[in-house]
């Protein structure tokens, strides 16, 4: 008796999640919001959640009130895939609104499109993301463009010939940026001295830094999250290497200036803004992130809060809210005004649009030019 | 030729991390016979309670020896307490059971460490306090020796030299002996095992705390599956160079250190951890009980 009834206290909550409101809509987000780039998660979701408090206030969409669901992935792909079914199966989201990481993104949009629920990544830039079916789309731009905007910036500002790579060969994300950049990078004329590679969750890094030093390159390209660029400019800095690093929006957290502290002011990345823009667009989202959660909203926040209001802006414009009808207008989107830029859906449902390169300076980011493509 | 320097500088410095932690697993097991997995997650709350006591004294950007000595004594004792307490609840009720049985309760309680840690402290990374400023002590060319690989290098020997000390020349060194060949005939001659078993645990933890510090001033980003990997090479390295052996571990973990540092320096960076464990797994061949370990046949 006494199991039964523990059996049934269990299965109560889930019985209960499966009821649903009529006057809502219920989007589901997974994300990292623990785990070594919690800040990605942490970031995005705020982002999402200042878009729909927005949207609410305007009255919702088709008259109902959007309600968000997060879910934690740990920053682990399984997580994420467990994530996405529960979404679909448990609470029966119309639609998903996906993490940061290219690798988590590449477990989870699979299901999604199985489920034929759609699916909007903020800012996964591996390409072959949206390669999951036509149900994935995403907001920011691709890999080979990003590695590629680094290619000519390093040729072009920093007047490099030899670039060493430094890789993480575990992340789907920096396989792609490092690929994409040595390809740019040999097209115009320079040369990858050496392409070594680390582990995400390592702290040492000397052994790969002295054999990049012993080739004396202009530039050093080490396209991983924050956690270990961190650590790899200090190390960097500490066998005396005076090569400037340069990276993607992965390096995109307050938490890359507290573990590099000084060892990483004066290094470059690519980014999808700068907080440095006068576009109103911009000024305005800051303003609105900054009254809410009083902090400076960073790229994934700002690409979050897109995702959101452009799944938002095609659920308004579809007929009904079956997964076909917003999966027809989400593709239909066209010069969208984002915070990012404006933002037009191409055939791989890929966003297109220019990147920015931002110096590291402490807490600040100082714009240095926008790449178009 | 300077590259080659460096290498051995950095690997040297990479093993005598490694050689802190092993320390502990190696005199666990050489008393206990048994794997404290947990071990590396003691270390992990030992890095976690010095960032914690250095926010609360409001110490984290004041380096210098205060500091250090505040933040070695902290993480000791908080790591000792721990050490105690998991061979008080986990370990000690089950100390006439299976061998097995035990393995698998530390891997349990390590289990624990890591994933309860992460609700207690968030699974997002920390930035260690600044212990110590580090500095050039010798510089020639390109290759620089500095104060921290040094000072790690240091301590592992210390610690290594204390150890072998204690357990050699001392009066409870004696006793940990006793239990070990014996338990039940070392408590007919008067030595309480349950005291002894405690006191080894309290000094293993303890090493587990001055690793954290050392570490976390080297390695400023802590976070609560840092004692994973670490904990893993710490362990091969202690097999490596025979269990149970205090002087092996080190050994062990210099030469793991310096394996993984020259095969990313000279073959390939992507299979670092494939190729340097198989450098182990050679010398296990044909040293099966490890470099200095003693490879006893049991009398049935």
């Amino acid at each position: 008796m006494k199991r039964l009834f523990i059996a049934l206290l269990m299965v109560l909550p889930l019985l209960a999640s499966c009821t649903k409101k009529d006057n809502e809509i219920t989007i589901g987000e997974y994300d990292s919001l623990t785990g070594s780039d919690a800040t990605f998660g942490l970031s995005t979701n705020k982002g999402v959640r200042l878009a729909f408090d927005e949207i609410n206030a305007a009255g919702g969409v088709k008259g109902k009130k959007l309600a968000l669901i997060t879910l934690d992935d740990q920053g682990k792909n399984e997580e994420a895939a467990a994530a996405v079914t529960r979404l679909i199966t448990q609470n029966k989201v119309t639609a998903i609104i996906g993490g940061v990481a290219s690798g988590r993104s590449k477990a989870a949009a699979p299901i999604a499109q199985a489920k034929g629920v759609p699916f909007v990544s903020p800012s996964s830039t591996n390409p072959d993301v949206t390669k999951a079916g036509d149900y994935v789309f995403r907001v920011c731009f691709i890999d080979p463009f990003q590695g590629s905007v680094m290619a000519k910036f390093a040729q072009e500002n920093l007047k490099a010939k030899k670039v060493a790579i430094l890789r993480d060969v575990k992340n789907d994300y920096s396989v792609g940026l490092a690929d994409a950049f040595a390809t740019d990078f040999k097209k115009r004329g320079g040369e990858i001295v050496t392409d070594v590679s680390y582990q995400a969750g390592d702290i040492d890094f000397k052994a790969q830094l002295t054999q990049i030093r012993s080739k004396n390159p202009d530039a050093i390209y080490v396209p991983g999250y924050y956690t270990e660029v961190g650590l790899i400019a200090q190390q960097a800095r500490q066998l005396g290497i005076k090569a400037p690093l340069m990276g993607g929006d992965g390096w995109d957290s307050d938490k890359l200036s507290e573990i590099g502290k000084e060892a990483i002011n004066g290094n470059y990345y690519s980014n999808h803004y700068t907080v440095e823009s006068t576009d109103p667009a911009v000024t305005e989202f800051i303003k609105k992130f900054k009254a809410k959660y009083n902090e400076t909203p960073d790229a994934l926040a700002a690409l979050g809060y897109d995702a959101a209001k452009i799944l938002a802006a095609a659920m308004e414009r579809a007929p009904d809210l079956s997964g076909k009808s917003i999966r027809d207008e989400l593709a239909k989107t066209k010069d969208f005004p984002a915070v990012t830029g404006k933002i037009t859906l191409n055939e791989n449902r890929d966003a297109v649009k220019s990147a920015v390169v931002v110096q590291v300076e402490g807490q600040n980011r100082k714009y240095i030019t926008t790449v178009s493509p | 030729m300077q590259d080659f320097v460096q290498h051995l500088i950095n690997g040297i410095s990479l093993g005598s991390i490694y050689a802190l932690i092993a320390l502990g697993y190696t005199m666990v097991y050489g008393i206990l016979k048994m794997i404290n997995f947990a071990h590396s997650d003691v270390y992990m709350v030992g890095a976690f309670a010095s960032y914690y006591v250095a926010r609360a004294f409001g110490i984290e950007a004041h380096p210098g020896v205060g500091t250090l000595a505040i933040l070695l004594i902290s993480s000791m004792v908080c790591c000792s307490l721990l050490g105690v307490v998991i061979e008080r609840l986990a370990y000690r009720p089950l100390r006439n059971s299976p061998k097995l049985n035990i393995l698998i309760t530390a891997i349990g309680v390590s289990l624990f460490l890591e994933y309860g840690s992460q609700v207690v402290f968030g699974a997002d990374p920390k930035v260690f306090p600044e212990v110590m400023k580090d500095f050039v002590i010798f510089s020639f060319g390109n290759v620089e020796l500095k104060s921290f690989d040094v000072t790690v290098l240091g301590v592992s020997i210390l610690a290594m030299i204390g150890l072998q000390f204690l357990i050699y020349k001392t009066k409870v060194g004696k006793a940990m002996r006793a239990v070990s060949s014996n338990a039940s005939v070392a408590s007919l001659m008067g030595v309480n095992p349950d005291k002894i078993i405690a006191f080894t645990f309290i000094v293993g933890s303890a090493l587990a705390g001055v690793g954290s510090v050392l570490v976390g001033m080297k390695y400023p980003k802590i976070d609560p599956l840092m004692g994973m990997m670490i904990g893993m090479k710490a362990f091969v390295a202690a097999v490596l160079g025979g269990i149970g052996n205090v002087r092996g571990a080190v050994l062990g973990a210099l030469i793991m250190g310096l394996s993984e540092e020259m095969v990313v320096a000279y073959m390939s960076s992507t299979y670092r951890d494939a190729l340097a464990f198989s450098i182990l797994i050679a010398i296990l061949i044909f040293k099966p009980a490890g470099l200095l370990g003693k490879y006893s046949v049991e009398k049935v």
